[in-house]
């Protein structure tokens, strides 16, 4: 863990990080690293990963419509919408 | 009235001893006197309230009454509520309305209890103090300059000064059993499953639990009832039938085989194990057979919680681009400077150091050794939980480390921070449901005891607790001051 990788995750999690914080964003996470690390200190060679709490089977529903549009209150959260649509930034040339 | 239950507030305005509106009112103004030093409240929603309460009078007059007719309830702003501002503690969302009601506060509605705010807590329910927050730190009741934990800081400091007989959290690593600890309330985290997720912000979407805060055992088996069951639009809530939990804490046999984690006794602090061990002295006469247990890999859970709850929370807060909803910055030239200076300018720190650790743990080369690695741990913890269950029917232990820190005392070091959570998580990577109740004080603050049972079986941890509160009176102490 140094500054150049954290500057990569920072690029792919979308978040900017000012020159005067990323020495401090180093230090905490190579702390956070550090316990995370204590992990190996037992063997998971045969031990089937968990990823949820609970047996659950993937749910499935008949595919039909059961809300309804609620495009224009959703859209009420965002400060620029027009014509039902969102506006962000020219994408393509 | 701030020393009564909910169980008696309500035969109250059942008799008709008072109204609602009186009720209500009464919650409402010492809102108002004390919330100026605590700052549990991040929006109160007084007109709102007393319009419900005006309902709900001529509900009762009609008698028309449900589980929670006429009872005042602060939710947790982490709850979706229609038309009510919505802000999971973020300057992200310190604008977001929500265009609908999350299942728990439609359920709560339904139940006819009445939402008197939405409380503070840690942004996105990161945090152990409530001082991750962007409306500021919340001061716990016991002692100002104290933190509350957290997350669910507000909705916990907000019961135990008696703004609320009742509040609403989210417990993700210890969100609802900390803080409950440390300001000397009930907080109980159902079974994953339990409650319907539906509305309720993502953090970390396989450990996060809706649940609720009381002074009683009662209450809190009362509002369970509430909250529990199916949700079609929660494809992780269980069908599992939901009994009436009042009526099975109240009359099923109290469990009588109690597990005592030696794991959780190593190093613990002399003032802590000494009221834990005046607990255990008090579970013997009412006929409790405590028996040694070990969960050895338990104390690996805050590791395997660290890459585990940020890797989900890093895929989760993904969802917060500046563009449908939530903060948008201002001058950008490109679609990725929106991106990045929204994201940026929208949460805190601490929000940013999880999405960085969560990122880190999923990308390319890392993720077998951190993701999948948490995962085999977790499968351990709970193993050893599954095993532990076949020899006792509930598992004890104190619910944080020590009292409630002081603010600004472990801020600066995210680790020490962390620990705050060591006998809460593991219950979350396994999935179980687990309370704290008060056992005790140590320098005249707080300590929670923290009940856990197998999966399904709050009705177990409820029984446990309300016998424990039959004979004892911690959780009858209110911090002083605010009377």
């Amino acid at each position: 863990m140094d500054k150049k990788t954290v500057s990569k995750i920072a690029d792919l999690a979308k978040i900017q990080i000012d020159d005067n914080q990323i020495d401090n964003i180093v230090n905490n996470l190579v702390k956070i690293l550090d316990l995370v690390d204590e992990m190996n200190s037992v063997d998971t060679d045969n031990i089937e990963p968990m990823s949820h709490p609970l047996n659950l089977k993937q749910v499935l529903r008949v595919d039909e419509v059961t809300e309804k549009n609620s495009r224009d209150s959703f859209q009420e959260n965002s400060s620029v919408t027009e014509d039902g649509y969102y506006k962000v930034p020219k994408i393509i040339d | 009235m701030n020393e009564k239950t909910l169980i008696e507030l309500r035969e109250d305005i059942r008799s008709k001893e008072i109204s609602s509106t009186e009720l209500t009112k009464f919650y409402l103004d010492r809102i108002k006197k004390y919330d100026n030093k605590l700052n549990s409240f991040i929006t109160v929603t007084e007109e709102h309230a007393l319009e419900r309460a005006k309902i709900a009078d001529l509900k009762i007059a009609k008698g028309e009454v449900k589980k929670l007719t006429g009872i005042p309830i602060a939710q947790k702003d982490i709850f979706c509520t229609k038309g009510i501002k919505t802000t999971c503690g973020s300057k992200m969302l310190s604008n977001f309305i929500s265009p609908y009601d999350a299942t728990v506060i439609e359920r709560l509605n339904e139940e006819g209890s009445i939402m008197i705010g939405k409380t503070n807590m840690d942004e996105f329910a990161m945090g152990s103090s409530n001082e991750t927050s962007y409306f500021g730190n919340v001061h716990n009741p016991w002692d100002l300059e104290c933190v509350p934990g957290g997350s669910s800081g507000g909705s916990a400091a907000s019961v135990a000064a008696s703004l609320a007989p009742c509040a609403t959290g989210t417990d993700t690593g210890g969100s609802i059993r900390q803080p409950a600890s440390l300001t000397g309330i009930c907080g109980l985290k159902p079974t994953y499953g339990r409650v319907s997720r539906y509305g309720m912000i993502a953090f970390a979407s396989s450990l996060d639990q809706a649940g609720i805060f009381a002074k009683t055992a009662e209450d809190c088996a009362l509002l369970l009832s509430c909250i529990s069951g199916y949700d079609r639009k929660d494809s992780t809530s269980s069908k599992k039938d939901v009994p009436d939990y009042l009526e099975e804490c109240r009359n099923l046999d109290v469990p009588k085989k109690i597990g005592v984690p030696i794991e959780f006794l190593q190093n613990l602090d002399e003032g802590v194990a000494k009221v834990f061990q005046e607990v255990l002295r008090e579970l013997k006469s009412m006929n409790c057979e405590i028996v040694d247990i070990s969960l050895k890999s338990s104390k690996l859970g805050v590791s395997a919680y660290q890459v585990v709850a940020p890797a989900e929370c890093s895929s989760n807060l993904s969802r917060y681009d500046g563009v449908r909803f939530g903060h948008r910055a201002d001058n950008v030239k490109d679609i990725l400077e929106l991106y990045k200076k929204s994201r940026s300018e929208g949460f805190g720190n601490e929000v940013k150091r999880r999405i960085l650790v969560g990122t880190y743990a999923l990308s390319t080369g890392y993720y077998d050794a951190y993701y999948l690695k948490a995962q085999k741990i977790r499968s351990l913890i709970s193993s050893e939980f599954n095993a532990a269950f076949k020899n006792v029917d509930l598992i004890i232990g104190p619910t944080a480390p020590d009292v409630a820190f002081k603010i600004g005392e472990k801020t600066s070091d995210p680790i020490a921070m962390y620990l705050s959570d060591v006998y809460t998580v593991s219950t979350n990577l396994a999935g179980l449901p687990a309370i704290s109740i008060p056992m005790g004080l140590k320098n005249d603050l707080p300590l929670g005891l923290q009940i856990i049972g197998n999966h399904f079986q709050e009705s177990q941890i409820l029984s446990l607790a309300r016998q424990f509160q039959e004979v004892t009176d911690w959780h009858k102490k209110q911090p002083s001051g605010l009377k």
